[in-house]
């Protein structure tokens, strides 16, 4: 029962994930958050955070540890199963006829149209993840690491791992 | 020579997995390097078409990539060997460190750690979500961007639709009407 739900929960954004693993962020949360309740939106911002601050897919990063809190090493493999092996069969198989169409408008519409969808996935839960940290931590502390981290990301284009790793020590030592 | 080949496939997608920092789009100039420079397996032209397909299918990039790449090179063992060495090692260093994580959940500077990291998310998120909208209006004008945003929202938050179904909707009014209007893109 629960490895069926494992699956499901997984295969759902494996196979509407488009766009690659970060699209698919968003709709594993709908599932695991909203749908099962195996995780609160906390503990799901925690996953995130560092499997975002280790290498490797963020999708299957995800999916692997979700499946092995919920079913332990068989929970694992199912939930990895259920993210890659639909869309890498889907691919192998249509190769072919995908190949052929490549350049049609009609395949390159689907990416296009199916964008702004996942931009409104991604942005609600941008603002669910501020909420969580101004109840948790207040507005000031929110407000001056979004900002640094911004800056240090964006501006000074500096690796995610150690934007996170700084976070951790300084919530280490001044949130504790 | 099939041992060779298997073995390349292991160590050229672990490389990719272990070294594929910011989840799977940062690691496709690693599959690059391996697969058309180190191997040679692919030349550029159909590197690219790879690629291409795989962005316009759903699911994972980095997984449906080695999985392609390993079954081109390798047949169904070789799909399996690249999907295991690209995802195995980053799934393992997952599940020890949040299990360590758990362990020390009470600690009261521990949970400053889980604290202090929800804003650096919320920035990455909000990057990735920037991103997404830019692309949209580049392929679609500010118009139609905008108007799809709006109505998305209303549907998702409002109307409470499962997100599965706005996507499934839309790729068949794209699979169906898509191919008069979209010139363009």
């Amino acid at each position: 029962m629960i490895y069926w739900e494992i699956f499901l929960a997984f295969f759902i954004p494996g196979i509407l994930g488009y766009g690659g693993g970060p699209a698919s962020i968003p709709l594993v949360e709908n599932e695991v958050v909203d749908r099962y309740g195996w995780m609160t939106t906390q503990e799901f911002s925690e996953v995130l955070a560092l499997g975002n601050s280790l290498p490797g897919p963020i999708a299957t990063k995800m999916a692997g540890y979700i499946g092995y809190a919920e079913g332990g090493i068989l929970g694992a493999g199912v939930a990895l199963f259920a993210t890659i092996a639909p869309s890498l069969i889907l691919m192998i198989v249509l190769l072919g006829l995908i190949m052929k169409y490549k350049d049609s408008p009609r395949v390159k519409k689907m990416s296009t149209l199916v964008r702004p969808t996942i931009a409104v996935l991604l942005g609600v839960m941008t603002w669910g993840f501020f909420a969580d940290a101004i109840e948790a931590t207040g507005t000031v502390q929110t407000v001056v690491l979004a900002a640094i981290s911004f800056v240090l990301l964006e501006r000074f284009k500096v690796h995610p791992a150690f934007v996170i790793a700084g976070a951790l020590v300084y919530g280490a030592v001044f949130l504790g | 020579m099939a041992k060779n080949k298997q073995g390349g496939l292991f160590m050229g997608f672990f490389r990719v997995g272990i070294f594929g920092f910011g989840g799977g789009p940062s690691s496709i100039p690693l599959v690059h390097k391996e697969v058309v420079e180190h191997y040679k397996w692919m030349s550029d032209e159909e590197f690219s078409d790879v690629l291409a397909l795989g962005n316009a299918m759903p699911g994972p990039i980095a997984t449906k990539m080695a999985g392609y790449i390993g079954y081109r090179v390798g047949g169904v063992l070789g799909m399996i060997n690249a999907v295991f060495a690209t995802t195995f090692p980053s799934v393992v260093a997952m599940i020890v460190m949040l299990m360590a994580l758990n362990a020390y959940r009470d600690v009261a500077w521990v949970n400053g750690m889980s604290q202090a990291v929800v804003p650096v998310v919320g920035v990455m998120l909000a990057v990735l979500t920037w991103d997404f909208v830019k692309k949209s209006k580049s392929a679609l004008g500010w118009g139609s961007a905008v108007a799809l945003i709006l109505g998305s929202f209303v549907l998702l938050e409002m109307a409470g639709l499962h997100p599965a179904l706005l996507i499934l909707g839309i790729l068949l009014y794209a699979l169906i009407f898509g191919g008069k209007r979209g010139a363009k893109a």
